[in-house]
């Protein structure tokens, strides 16, 4: 059972087609079209409020959406009769505020549900959990505890943690909103390198950088629609919409806003 | 006359020292000493209460109290889990019983299981530690319920997304994730519910017991008929319940500046 499941998820991409979100009679996400082709990296960037977590908590079904379908590796997960937990075995999930477990070692938040969930023997979790610490460079970390790091290492624990499940997609949700400004650089190579890799990413962020250098294409979403979208050269660069042009002229200029009396 | 406000500080203390030294002084004058001593701190008569007021009486306090405590501890766990549930009814039966045995004495519901259970079914007689386990344990699952539900509540909720989307089914999370996190929090209050539970297990006066099944408080009070030293086998039985519940107290504080260290 488990294995067809691993089977369709080896090109993971996603496909979600007119998207619906409510929360009672607030209405976040309002038919949201978009796609992640396998390997590809996808930013989603827009105003706070716009949506944008909404959305990706649809795709791993932290979120129950209300209308729309969404196409994860060829494998319905709005199908109310899925195995939730077999699709999200697939699918790393990375959030702002890391949610490391604090009463687990690194070593073993890395662990943990590699044992549990893939039943996966002590040795072989470890090992593959030191690989993936030392390709965040966190390799002489394991002992320590979560509340021993810093924002920007705890953060990379976190991607360290997901990727020892060997996710065919990962989610980052504002991965460095968080941090403190001098740790975010280091997260984000972790992210850069991810997606030189091959791997297949949904980004939530601000940071216009990371999306303008990495991102295959940039999706621009506001009040529960997505405005633009397209390579990210063009949407980032070269904006048509006055609505992304002013968030653009916002984020990258933040002080020279001029503020409404 | 204008005084500081340092003076008025300092006035207002030399008063209250002047009222407690007051007292201390009316009650050393009035108290009937004597009669004080030999009804309260005959010790020297009670030589006939050792050594079982310790390796019966204490031993069994010991006993009722932890069998009763491990008891209270997994049926409580049941009812914060059917708490926090979505699904309704549970919530409904965990609350009604919540509020049905922090409502009722738990002396009442002692006699309800020592003399009802005979009564409604004949011919079975509970042994008095099952008697003891059942009516207390029924009594401090209402109260470490809540106290658990607390603890659960207090787990970020990120705690649990994150152990979802590692694809953790929900009992597996609960189990792995939140409730070693969650114990931790509850240790201090859970530590003075074990002391209330041992001071409760005096309760038992009220069953008749054989004497191997006596605790601290029938010890006590059968030292009143015996050995005409007054209330002095109760005094002898309450530094018996603050011999076991001293450490305890300290225990917990231990536990919350640890918490609070955490916390940080």
């Amino acid at each position: 059972m488990s294995e067809t499941i691993e089977e369709q998820f080896q090109a993971a991409g996603v496909v979600i087609d007119g998207l619906h979100k409510s929360y009672g009679p607030v209405e976040v996400l309002k038919g949201i079209d978009l796609e992640v082709a396998p390997g590809q990296v996808v930013c989603l960037i827009g105003p706070s409020g716009s949506g944008k977590s909404t959305l990706l908590r649809c795709v791993n079904l932290l979120e129950q959406p209300n209308g729309g379908s969404i196409d994860v590796g060829g494998y319905d997960v709005t199908d109310p009769d899925i195995d939730v937990d077999a699709m999200r075995r697939n699918v790393g999930m990375v959030f702002q505020q890391f949610n490391l477990f604090p009463h687990l070692t690194v070593l073993e938040n890395c662990t943990v549900a590699q044992q549990k969930v893939l039943k996966r023997k002590k040795p072989d979790a470890d090992r593959i959990a030191e690989k993936n610490l030392a390709k965040v460079g966190l390799g002489e970390f394991g002992d320590r505890y979560p509340d021993q790091l810093s924002g920007g290492q705890q953060q990379r624990v976190a991607i360290a943690r997901a990727l020892s499940m060997d996710p065919k997609l990962m989610l980052f949700d504002e991965p460095t909103s968080a941090l403190d400004p001098e740790t975010v650089g280091e997260v984000l190579s972790i992210m850069r390198n991810l997606a030189k890799d091959g791997m297949t990413m949904l980004v939530v962020t601000h940071e216009m950088a990371f999306a303008r250098d990495v991102a295959d294409r940039v999706v621009f979403m506001d009040d529960g629609v997505v405005v633009e979208s397209g390579p990210a050269a063009q949407v980032i660069g070269d904006p048509q919409t006055p609505r992304m042009q002013d968030f653009l002229k916002r984020v990258l200029d933040p002080t020279h806003v001029e503020v409404d009396e | 006359m204008a005084m500081t406000a340092r003076q008025r500080a300092r006035t207002s203390l030399y008063v209250q020292l002047g009222i407690f030294v007051a007292v201390l002084v009316a009650l050393a004058i009035t108290i009937d000493w004597a009669t004080v001593r030999t009804a309260f701190f005959q010790f020297e008569s009670l030589g006939g209460m050792f050594p079982t007021v310790i390796t019966v009486g204490l031993k069994n306090t010991i006993f009722y109290t932890i069998i009763s405590f491990f008891f209270a501890l997994g049926l409580g766990l049941v009812l914060a889990l059917m708490k926090l549930a979505s699904f309704p009814p549970y919530r409904w039966i965990a609350t009604g019983y919540i509020e049905f045995f922090r409502g009722v004495p738990a002396l009442l519901v002692f006699i309800t299981f020592g003399f009802g259970v005979p009564t409604a079914f004949p011919g079975t007689v509970w042994p008095t530690w099952l008697v003891v386990m059942v009516s207390l344990g029924l009594v401090a699952a209402a109260y470490i319920a809540e106290t658990l539900r607390a603890g659960l509540q207090a787990v970020p909720r990120g705690q649990y997304e994150a152990a979802r989307s590692l694809g953790m089914p929900g009992w597996r999370a609960m189990v792995t994730i939140i409730i070693p996190q969650a114990f931790k929090i509850v240790l201090p209050p859970l530590t003075n519910e074990f002391i209330l539970v041992t001071k409760d297990t005096s309760l038992i006066f009220v069953l008749g017991l054989a004497v191997a099944d006596y605790e601290l408080t029938k010890f006590g009070r059968d030292g009143i008929l015996q050995y005409g030293a007054g209330i002095t086998p109760l005094v002898l039985a309450g530094a018996m319940y603050l011999i076991i519940t001293l450490p305890l107290s300290q225990l917990a504080r231990k536990f919350e500046s640890r918490a609070a260290k955490a916390k940080r």
